[in-house]
């Protein structure tokens, strides 16, 4: 049993000496913020998500492609086909060749990618004072602190402190590496108007979208989770059961 | 033994009748059933079949995911995402897999563990040992080839960082690292030969496993307190007692796993592999996966970098020889009271060398390494080797059914006598 315990510290030492040697870097500490999938038992809140949607559509999404999804993956969101289909019929794509070799246009489907903004990354970088906007289909995942990073980004645009030199074309943000980010600070008090009368303040815009953009990048999310519920549970009844049987195997050895 | 039918004990007609053509229930029983095993194990001799366990869990999973994953630079990051996203379960296979590696080399860092401290090493489980190095060495290669497959910023990078360390040999160096990457930097062929590896190793595992299952069969199993089993009063049938002591650690351990895929997939990982892979844009920390960073800061706290690429073999290279650095014929460290301390003491440097492995290349993790690392050769080429001559071991049990303690001294003549003709 003493060695058990042993062996248990060595499995948890080896477990978190990454979590420690993860520190690397200068630790900033983001804004608190609470988000409805926060936790172990957490889910997305649904209205959050598709406010977050909007604010995307409206606001992020001249810029930065969320190429993983797809106007179908809305549903998921809570969407009826028939919204989800008018947010694809919003945009237009481009398709082709027809039958006489042309390309040509017509309103985006259920089943297209979400459009991209710009061609190709060279147009992207040309309009954006060099900078590439990063795709945001799995950004919570690509950056440590995930949707609360996001959040304290779109919230974190200030003037720069004196003295301290910027690049020409460059914003001074709290939270991005390095503070000088190419992104200008995009979200205004009511850049958007919701639907359900949410007022739409900076820190309101930037924590949906956070939201949306995590759904985005773990869209299994709830179902892994629940899943999970119910996997450890049965396993523990089974460790419980098998312990049992051990016991009763092993008493004739004693 | 003559040509002709083998002679089944087996009662089923059909049973009987493949068996005596084919005698693998016949060899099923002899090594997983009757298979006489000393009775006084601990946990510890669970992690062997839950690393057993693990390999075909990898294998299974590896196989459904490959067929939906594209080697190609331009579609692998994207294929990987889809199958998180459209493949039915997909998340599920792809998530177990990628914290299947951590759990695997949990479990064989544990094995190997138990292995040093209780002395299963010695005589003469030297070869069964030297097959477990072979197989920590092929894991370690196809994890390496594994993560540069869903083509992320680490993968990419961690690949560039990692071949590039044969550069370090002079002359043919460069040649080798171009041959390796099937071009001139790592690229399109240099994907498509590591996912063809990928696929390959954990089958040459498998086979090294079966050898090494082989040679555990021939001496048997040590235990906690490594003197032979002196008779069937000391051994037990692995069948019904090892198995389902097995099936029960097999179900806390899935637990953990299933903690780790289900509620933390990504605590493990790093979040730039979340990034496409761009051979342009250096990522500011390059650090490769967990279970490499204790020899990451071995070869980092070299300064010259041949030096520290041979002190990174080095440093698998003495777990080969170990069974001729210790010279101790006691095996299990609960008698040696002077070697048990230094080898906790080296678990503790592996752990400080993982953990500075992680952090940039700057003070004072520099220095903490080449301690931590000098210490980690030193138990070997040192400490071991001199133990063996002045440590005085307690008094050893005279069977493992009766830890009678009688006098002190190195272990009685016979120890290694071989279980399987006793039983
Ligand atoms: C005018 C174009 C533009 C708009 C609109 C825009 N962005 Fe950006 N964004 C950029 C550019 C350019 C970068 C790259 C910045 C850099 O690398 O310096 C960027 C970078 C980012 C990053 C990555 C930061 C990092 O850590 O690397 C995130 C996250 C992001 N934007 C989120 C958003 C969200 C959410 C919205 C909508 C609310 C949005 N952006 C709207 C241009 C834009
Ligand atoms: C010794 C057993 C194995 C180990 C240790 C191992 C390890 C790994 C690792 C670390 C990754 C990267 C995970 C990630 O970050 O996404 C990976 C990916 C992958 N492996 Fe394996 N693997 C093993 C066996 C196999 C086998 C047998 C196959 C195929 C038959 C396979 C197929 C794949 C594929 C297709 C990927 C890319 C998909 C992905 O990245 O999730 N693996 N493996």
């Amino acid at each position: 049993m003493k060695l058990s315990i042993k062996a248990v510290a060595l499995g948890a030492a080896l477990l978190l000496a990454p979590l420690t040697a993860r520190a690397v870097g200068e630790a900033t500490t983001y804004p608190e913020v609470h988000f409805s999938f926060d936790g172990i038992f957490g889910s997305f809140d649904r209205a959050a998500a598709q406010r977050g949607l909007q604010v995307y559509k409206e606001v992020c999404s001249t810029c930065h492609s969320m190429h993983l999804l797809s106007y179908r993956n809305l549903v998921d969101l809570g969407l009826t086909p028939e919204q989800a289909g008018a947010v694809a019929a919003s945009f237009t794509v481009t398709d082709g060749p027809n039958d006489e070799g042309a390309m040509f246009e017509r309103p985006g489907r259920l089943a297209d990618r979400f459009r991209r903004p710009y061609p190709n990354d060279n147009a992207a970088r040309a309009s954006n004072n060099g900078a590439l906007p990063p795709d945001l289909s799995v950004i919570t995942k690509a950056r440590e602190g995930g949707a609360e990073y996001i959040h304290a980004l779109l919230t974190g645009f200030r003037d720069p402190p004196p003295g301290f030199v910027m690049g020409s074309g460059m914003n001074y943000n709290a939270y991005f590496p390095g503070h000088q980010i190419a992104m200008p600070n995009i979200l205004n008090p009511d850049q958007v108007a919701y639907g359900d009368q949410t007022p739409a303040t900076v820190d309101q815009m930037a924590r949906d979208v956070a939201t949306f953009l995590t759904w985005a990048a773990e869209p299994e999310l709830e179902q892994r989770r629940a899943m999970g519920v119910k996997i450890i549970l049965f396993l523990i009844v089974l460790a419980g059961l098998t312990y049992a049987l051990k016991r009763k195997i092993w008493a004739d050895l004693h | 033994m003559g040509i002709g039918l083998h002679n089944s004990e087996f009662k089923n007609p059909v049973i009987r009748w493949v068996d005596q053509r084919l005698p693998v229930f016949t060899m099923m029983q002899k090594e997983y059933g009757t298979f006489p095993t000393p009775k006084n194990f601990n946990y510890f001799w669970n992690f062997g079949a839950l690393a057993m366990v693990t390999l075909m869990v990898m294998i299974l999973t590896g196989v459904f995911l490959a067929m939906n994953y594209t080697a190609h630079t331009s579609m692998a990051f994207d294929s990987v995402e889809r199958i998180m996203r459209d493949v039915n379960y997909g998340w599920l296979l792809r998530y177990i897999h990628m914290n299947g590696a951590s759990m695997f080399f949990i479990v064989v860092y544990t094995h190997i563990f138990r292995g040093m401290y209780y002395g299963s090493y010695k005589a003469p489980r030297e070869l069964l040992w030297m097959t477990g190095v072979v197989i920590f060495l092929l894991m370690m290669a196809t994890a390496f080839m594994g993560y540069v497959l869903p083509w992320g910023q680490m993968s990419f990078w961690g690949a560039t960082v990692i071949t590039n360390l044969f550069s370090a040999f002079p002359i043919i160096g460069d040649s080798i690292v171009t041959w390796l990457w099937g071009g001139f930097s790592v690229d399109n062929p240099t994907l498509n030969r590591f996912f063809s590896l990928h696929y390959l190793l954990p089958f040459v595992i498998a086979g090294v496993v079966f050898l090494h299952i082989a040679a555990l069969h021939i001496t048997g199993s040590n235990n906690p307190l490594g003197v032979e089993p002196k008779g069937p009063q000391d051994t037990i049938p692995f069948h019904p007692y090892y198995t389902i002591k097995d099936s029960f650690g097999l179900v806390i351990y899935f637990v953990v796993f299933a903690v780790l895929v289900f509620f933390i997939p990504n605590y493990l990982g790093h979040p730039d592999n979340y990034i496409p892979a761009n051979p342009l844009v250096t990522p500011p920390h390059i650090v490769p996966e967990w279970y490499f960073l204790p020899f990451y800061a071995i070869l980092r706290a070299v300064p010259d970098k041949l030096g520290g690429v041979l002190m990174m073999f080095g440093s698998i290279a003495l777990l080969f020889v170990l069974p001729w650095l210790d010279g101790s014929p006691v095996r299990s460290m609960r008698f040696r009271p002077l070697a048990r301390p230094f080898f906790l003491l080296w678990v503790v440097a592996v752990v400080v060398l993982g953990y500075v492995g992680g952090k940039p290349a700057e003070e004072p993790f520099v220095t903490i390494s080449r301690f931590a690392a000098a210490y980690y050769f030193a138990y070997f080429l040192v400490i071991l080797p001199l133990l063996a001559r002045i440590e005085r071991p307690l008094p050893l049990p005279e069977s493992i059914s009766r830890p009678v303690l009688r006098g002190g001294g190195p272990l009685p003549a016979g120890a290694a006598a071989k279980p399987m003709e006793k039983a």
